[in-house]
């Protein structure tokens, strides 16, 4: 029988299935960072339990730490103590930790496929709702909750019901200056913030296999933002080159053995979808969101819906979400006044991302009144664009290269944005106060907000390139 | 563990779509290392004006106190977004034992299961009937009865109305009579180190 490429890796990791109930699921890697595994330890310890495979445990501190000064102790005490505590743990189950100062450190979900760690065919769990980016290998990878991160480091499984499985198509060409973003937030505003729940996707078609892992990476990322459980990309030519010579991946004899594997992945003719969507690049233009979930999304040029569009029982939800943000149904968003740009994030902080923001803005300015934050995903990634001399292009636009973390993504750390002002950002999410308490975020690609650091207010990245 | 059992109480409607884990519990209160206390910071931003606990925003229903119960009932795709148990941690903490809604975010869904707080999902149609109810009558009570796997309202004029739900059968039994994932699976671990070795050997 023909079988998705889910089913696939699914069937090889199921250690039993509990009759009318979920399939005990063995995990391959497991990424842990400081804030939701805790928790995780002091059950561990409660219960008088080692951590069952530590050497397929990998750990970071990202969410908490600082991105300026990474030298010093952190300053707020509780983000202090919380990466001492991953330390400790770490060091007590023995656990490997690539924690600040490491040269492997930055966010989980950047440093995992960089060090050749995510290899196609894996099941892959993290505290983290956007463990899903992994997918972009062709992996099983989704974000569990803390109780979850202790029965996976007590056993290396999981408990886990069989997803539905839908496939999302997108063929053609990629229009000017739309970016894998684009893509995603386009997808996310037809489906809904809730649409996919319950489904683990398959993204394919022309334009998904024209993509590099960057950008396969940055679709993957934003599967969580329509409800999704994971979702994930067939392993090709792309990806096995993106692998090869990576610290961790496969060498010599075992690498041949793992590309034969590898090259057997991938959904075979007539599988069967639950659920299938077609999307033509063509109708893709760069994005924005306007509101208060990543659903919320519209084409640069196009304008917020107006009340008479909104269904009467979303009225109300969507009345608050443009009253936060302060905009206007029916009104364009093109020109809208930005006080911050934030590019970073496991979204858009990988090298290319870099590349393609340095190439825009070399030789141009920041306008006057905008803060530019520009924070690599990993240590890794900020030294390679030293090395390339990005800082330098940086430098010279007023831009800041910050050092590795999550940032102003989470308004976890000391990167906030203030109350009531606007950021453009690269990142996945626009609820309210997630990058500060009353914090304004629209979201867009790297290019997209490059282009608002230019211009001080939202704009077409077209009209600029 | 704490085994659940039948539920009978007054319920808290927080009515709107959508709710996700940042607004249940904003990030910046996620940097405890233990999994209590975080009921305090519960909709935190939703709760007071400019982060000060000593002015309630008028208009939320937690600051409401004709709204009280250990059931809470939540629109559409609540609970999306960040994967954080804290989200169940502060709801059980708060004092709800179950959440009912029409649709719940997968992961959110998982973590509630995994703290013995009962994720309800109900028709759209039931919800309208419990939201009109509740917030006409504060006293409305309402009844889970996860062992029949029904929810009831106490209609004040009329009679009662009710509707099952569905949970899987495993998790049900769990559920009732206190057990966790985690013994279950710490059982296995034989099977599972059986599993690792077959794997080696098919090099899978």
């Amino acid at each position: 029988m023909p079988k998705t490429l889910f089913e696939k890796i699914w069937d090889t990791h199921v250690v039993r299935t509990i009759p009318d109930g979920p399939s005990i699921l063995y995990i391959d890697k497991h990424f842990i960072h400081e804030v939701t595994s805790p928790q995780a330890f002091k059950g561990l310890e409660q219960r008088g339990l080692t951590v069952f495979r530590p050497g397929q445990v990998i750990a970071t501190a990202d969410h908490n730490v600082p991105t300026l000064n990474q030298h010093l102790p952190i300053k707020e005490e509780l983000s202090r103590i919380q990466v001492d505590t991953l330390q400790k743990n770490c060091a007590k189950f023995g656990i490997e930790l690539y924690g600040l100062g490491h040269p492997f450190q930055g966010i989980v979900h950047v440093i995992g496929p960089e060090l050749g760690i995510t290899q196609p065919g894996m099941t892959i769990v993290c505290g983290d709702s956007h463990t899903s980016t992994h997918g972009a290998f062709g992996t099983i990878a989704f974000g569990i909750g803390t109780s979850e991160v202790e029965m996976a480091l007590a056993t290396q499984c999981l408990m886990q019901h069989k997803p539905k499985l839908m496939r999302i198509n997108v063929e053609g060409k990629l229009n000017k200056g739309v970016l894998s973003k684009d893509i995603i937030l386009y997808i996310i505003s037809k489906i809904s913030a809730s649409g996919a729940t319950g489904y683990a996707l398959e993204y394919a078609g022309s334009a998904i296999r024209s993509l590099s892992m960057e950008a396969r990476m940055t679709i993957c990322n934003m599967s969580i933002e329509m409800g999704a459980r994971c979702g994930m990309i067939a392993p090709d030519e792309t990806t096995f080159h993106y692998i090869k010579g990576r610290p961790f991946a496969p060498q010599g004899g075992d690498w041949d053995n793992a590309l034969a594997r590898w090259k057997t992945l991938f959904t075979d003719e007539g599988a069967w979808f639950d659920r299938e969507l077609n999307v033509e690049s063509s109708d893709i233009e760069p994005m924005i969101t306007y509101g208060t979930n990543p659903g919320m999304g519209i084409g640069i040029s196009g304008h917020i819906p107006g009340m008479q569009e909104i269904e009467e029982r979303e009225k109300s939800s969507f009345e608050k979400s443009l009253h936060y943000m302060g905009l206007e149904a029916g009104a364009g968003i093109k020109g809208k006044k930005v006080d911050y740009v934030f590019i970073g994030s496991c979204t858009n902080s990988r090298i290319e991302d870099l590349r393609m923001v340095a190439a825009f803005v070399k030789g141009k300015q920041k306008a006057a009144d905008v803060q530019v934050w520009i924070v690599p995903g990993s240590k890794q990634v900020e030294q390679q664009a030293r090395a390339e001399g990005i800082d330098k292009i940086f430098e010279d636009a007023g831009f800041l290269l910050r050092q590795p973390g999550c940032s102003a993504c989470l308004g976890m750390n000391e990167d906030k944005i203030p109350a009531g002002k606007y950021c453009i950002s690269t990142s996945n999410r626009n609820f309210e106060g997630r990058q500060g308490p009353n914090a304004r975020t629209f979201l867009a690609s790297p290019l997209t907000a490059a282009a608002a650091a230019i211009t001080g207010s939202v704009s077409d990245v077209r009209e600029l390139m | 563990m704490r085994a659940f059992t039948t539920i009978a109480s007054t319920a808290v409607p927080l009515n709107a779509e959508n709710v996700d884990t940042d607004q249940i519990i904003p990030a910046r209160f996620l940097k405890a290392t233990s999994r209590d206390g975080f009921g305090k910071n519960l909709f935190r931003d939703w709760r007071y004006e400019n982060d000060n606990e000593s002015r309630p925003r008028k208009g939320f229903v937690l600051n409401d106190p004709a709204f009280h119960g250990r059931i809470l009932l939540c629109a559409k795709n609540f609970g999306c977004g960040s994967s954080r148990e804290h989200a169940a941690w502060a709801i059980k903490d708060y004092g709800f034992d179950v959440v009912v809604s029409s649709f719940f975010a997968d992961i959110f869904k998982n973590n509630a299961l995994n703290n013995f707080l009962l994720p309800v999902t109900v028709s759209e149609s039931f919800l309208n009937e419990l939201f009109k109810a509740v917030e006409s009558d504060p006293s409305t009570g309402v009844t889970v009865d996860l062992a029949a796997q029904t929810i009831t309202l106490d209609k004040k004029n009329g009679p009662a109305l009710s509707e099952k739900f569905d949970i899987n059968p495993y998790k049900k039994t769990c559920l009732l009579n206190g057990y966790d994932d985690i013994d279950y699976l710490l059982s296995m671990k034989d099977e599972i180190a059986e599993f690792e070795n077959n794997r080696i050997t098919s090099n899978i």
